[in-house]
C-alpha cells in the first residue's frame, strides 16, 4: 500500500468520526477517541464493523486495547489492510 | 487523574444519567413471597423482572432436595472441582445433563458466567479466532478476551453479515469458533440457528450455542433452541446456566466432542474456584427433572408470553421481533425508560431497566420477564398498566 492509502484511511475515519459524534470540534490524528470524542465502547465496536466492510478486512476488536487516538486507529487499519 | 479520580469521573457520568439517586439498579428486595411476588420498600410488588421462567423457585421437590443435601453433606464443598469439590451430586448432575442432551461429555461449572469463560477460553487461544454475535452477553465477550483469540463481531442475528466475515477469514477458518445464543436477553429474539448451522458446515468451523435463556423454555423437553429447530446434533458445544429456569446457580457445557474433557485440566474458571455447594447441586438436579417433564409449565409460560406480548404490542410499544419470556419495550431515551420504570413500580410492578450502552443501538429498554407461575390476572394487570402509561411516556 502507498502513502496515499494511509491518508485516505485517515480522511475517511475523520469524516466518519465527526458524523458519529455530531461535534464541530476539529478532529486531528492526535484526538483521543474516548476522552475527547466520547466514543463509547459500543459505538467504537460498531465503527470497527463498518471499517471492516469498507476495506474488506478483519479487524479483531481485541487489537483495540492499544488504540486511544485517531492516529492509532488509522495505524491499525493500515497495518491490517497492508497485510491482507 | 489518578485511579480513584477516574472511578469518580465514571460515577459522575452514571449519576448524571440517573438523577435523584433513583435506585433502579440493585434495588433492595426485602422479602420474597413466591415466584411472582416480593416486598420492595413497603410495597408488595409483582415480579416481572426475574429469570425464573418456569416459576420453580419454591418447588417443594427442589427445596426438599436442598435441605437433604445440607443435612448430609454440609453447606459447602470448600474446594475446586479439580481437588476435593467433585461430590457424587456434581458427577450425577453431569451425567444427567449428558443424558438430557444425548451427549457424551458434560461439565458443571460454578456459574453460567464461568461456563462461558471456561469453555471459550478452553477451546480457543491466541492465534485462533472467535466470530461472535454483536449483541453477545458479557460472559461471552469476557470469555473471548480471556482466551486471547482474535474477536470478530457480526451484526446481531444477521447471517448475511456473518458469512461476509467468515469469508474474509480465509484459511483462518480452520481455527474459528462461532458463538451465538438461543434467546438473546435484551430483546428476547432467537438466533437464526438453521442458517448459522448451514454456514458453519459450509465453512467448516465449530459452533458454540449459549442456551442460558432458552433452556426450559424452547423445545418439547426444554433443551432449548437446539430442540425447537431439531439441530441438536449440529451444534458442537452447548453452554447454559442453572440461574434461570433451573432456579439455582451454576452453569454447564455439553458436547459430543471428547475434547471437552480436556477442559477440566486447562480451564482456569473451572479449576480456580470452589465447586457449587451440595444444596445447589441437589436442587438443580431436582429442577432439571421437573424441567424435562415440564411441558405443562412451558404451555403455561407460553400462554403468558403471548398474552403480555399482544397486550404491549396493542398498546403501541415497540417490542423485539419474537414473542417469548423476555419482552422488552424499546424507548428512545433513558428518561422515558426511567419514567416508565418508576411509574410501573408505583403500580407495584417490578421490571428491569436497561440503559445505554447495555441496550442495543443506543435505545433504552423496560424489560419484562414472564414466568409460568404468573396468573392470567397478574399478566392482565401488567398489560393494562403498561397501556395506561403509554401516553404518559410518549
Ligand atoms: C446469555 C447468558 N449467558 C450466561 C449468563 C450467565 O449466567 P449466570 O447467571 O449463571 O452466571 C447469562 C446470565 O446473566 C446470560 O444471560
Amino acid at each position: 500500500m502507498t502513502e496515499s492509502n494511509y491518508d485516505e484511511i485517515m480522511q475517511l475515519l475523520c469524516d466518519r468520526l465527526s458524523s458519529l459524534t455530531n461535534s464541530n470540534a476539529q478532529i486531528t490524528p492526535e484526538t483521543n477517541l474516548i476522552s475527547q470524542l466520547s466514543i463509547d465502547s459500543i459505538k467504537l465496536l460498531n465503527l470497527i464493523m463498518e471499517i471492516e466492510d469498507t476495506f474488506d478486512v478483519s479487524i479483531p476488536i481485541n487489537a483495540l486495547t492499544d488504540v486511544q487516538t485517531v492516529r492509532e486507529l488509522v495505524d491499525l487499519v493500515y497495518k491490517i489492510k497492508s497485510a491482507s | 487523574m489518578n485511579l480513584l479520580e477516574k472511578i469518580d469521573a465514571a460515577a459522575a457520568a452514571r449519576i448524571a444519567l440517573l438523577p435523584n439517586g433513583v435506585g433502579a439498579f440493585g434495588i433492595p428486595i426485602e422479602e420474597v413471597y413466591s415466584a411472582t411476588e416480593a416486598r420492595i420498600g413497603d410495597r408488595r410488588v409483582l415480579l416481572l423482572g426475574t429469570n425464573n421462567y418456569l416459576g420453580l423457585t419454591f418447588a417443594p421437590e427442589c427445596i426438599q432436595a436442598a435441605h437433604d443435601a445440607i443435612d448430609k453433606e454440609g453447606t459447602g464443598t470448600t474446594g475446586s472441582r479439580m481437588a476435593n469439590g467433585s461430590y457424587f451430586g456434581h458427577r450425577a448432575l453431569e451425567r444427567e445433563f449428558a443424558d438430557f442432551y444425548q451427549c457424551s461429555s458434560s461439565i458443571v461449572f460454578t456459574t453460567g458466567y464461568q461456563a462461558n469463560l471456561g469453555t471459550i477460553s478452553g477451546l480457543v487461544g491466541p492465534g485462533d479466532t472467535v466470530l461472535i454475535d454483536g449483541d453477545s452477553h458479557a460472559s461471552i465477550y469476557d470469555g473471548c478476551i480471556l482466551s486471547g483469540a482474535d474477536i470478530i463481531r457480526f451484526k446481531h442475528n444477521d447471517t448475511v453479515d456473518m458469512e461476509k466475515r467468515l469469508r474474509r477469514l480465509g484459511n483462518r477458518i480452520e481455527t474459528t469458533l462461532i458463538i451465538a445464543e438461543g434467546i438473546y436477553s435484551m430483546l428476547g429474539d432467537q438466533a437464526p440457528l438453521a442458517e448459522i448451522v448451514r454456514l458453519k458446515n459450509q465453512y467448516g468451523c465449530i459452533l458454540l450455542l449459549d442456551e442460558a435463556h432458552s433452556l426450559g423454555v424452547l423445545g418439547e423437553t426444554g433443551q432449548g433452541l437446539v430442540e425447537k429447530t431439531g439441530l441438536l446434533k449440529e451444534v458442537d458445544f452447548i453452554t447454559g446456566t442453572f440461574s434461570k429456569s433451573l432456579c439455582s446457580i451454576g452453569g454447564f457445557c455439553v458436547s459430543n466432542h471428547p475434547q471437552l474433557e480436556q477442559l477440566r485440566y486447562i480451564s482456569h474458571p473451572y479449576i480456580f474456584t470452589a465447586s457449587p455447594s451440595p444444596a445447589t447441586i441437589a436442587s438443580t438436579r431436582a429442577a432439571l427433572e421437573l424441567l424435562r417433564n415440564g411441558s405443562h409449565l412451558r404451555k403455561q409460560l407460553w400462554n403468558n408470553c403471548t398474552q403480555l406480548y399482544s397486550a404491549l404490542k396493542e398498546a403501541g410499544y415497540e417490542l423485539g421481533p419474537d414473542p417469548g419470556p423476555v419482552i422488552a419495550a424499546v424507548v428512545d431515551t433513558p428518561q422515558q425508560a426511567l419514567l416508565l420504570w418508576q411509574r410501573l413500580l408505583e403500580h407495584n410492578i417490578y421490571v428491569n431497566l436497561i440503559l445505554p450502552p447495555a441496550a442495543p443501538e443506543g435505545k433504552s429498554l423496560v424489560r419484562c420477564s414472564v414466568n409460568a407461575a404468573h396468573t392470567r390476572d397478574q399478566i392482565q394487570y401488567v398489560g393494562d398498566t403498561f397501556t395506561k402509561l403509554f401516553k404518559e411516556i410518549n
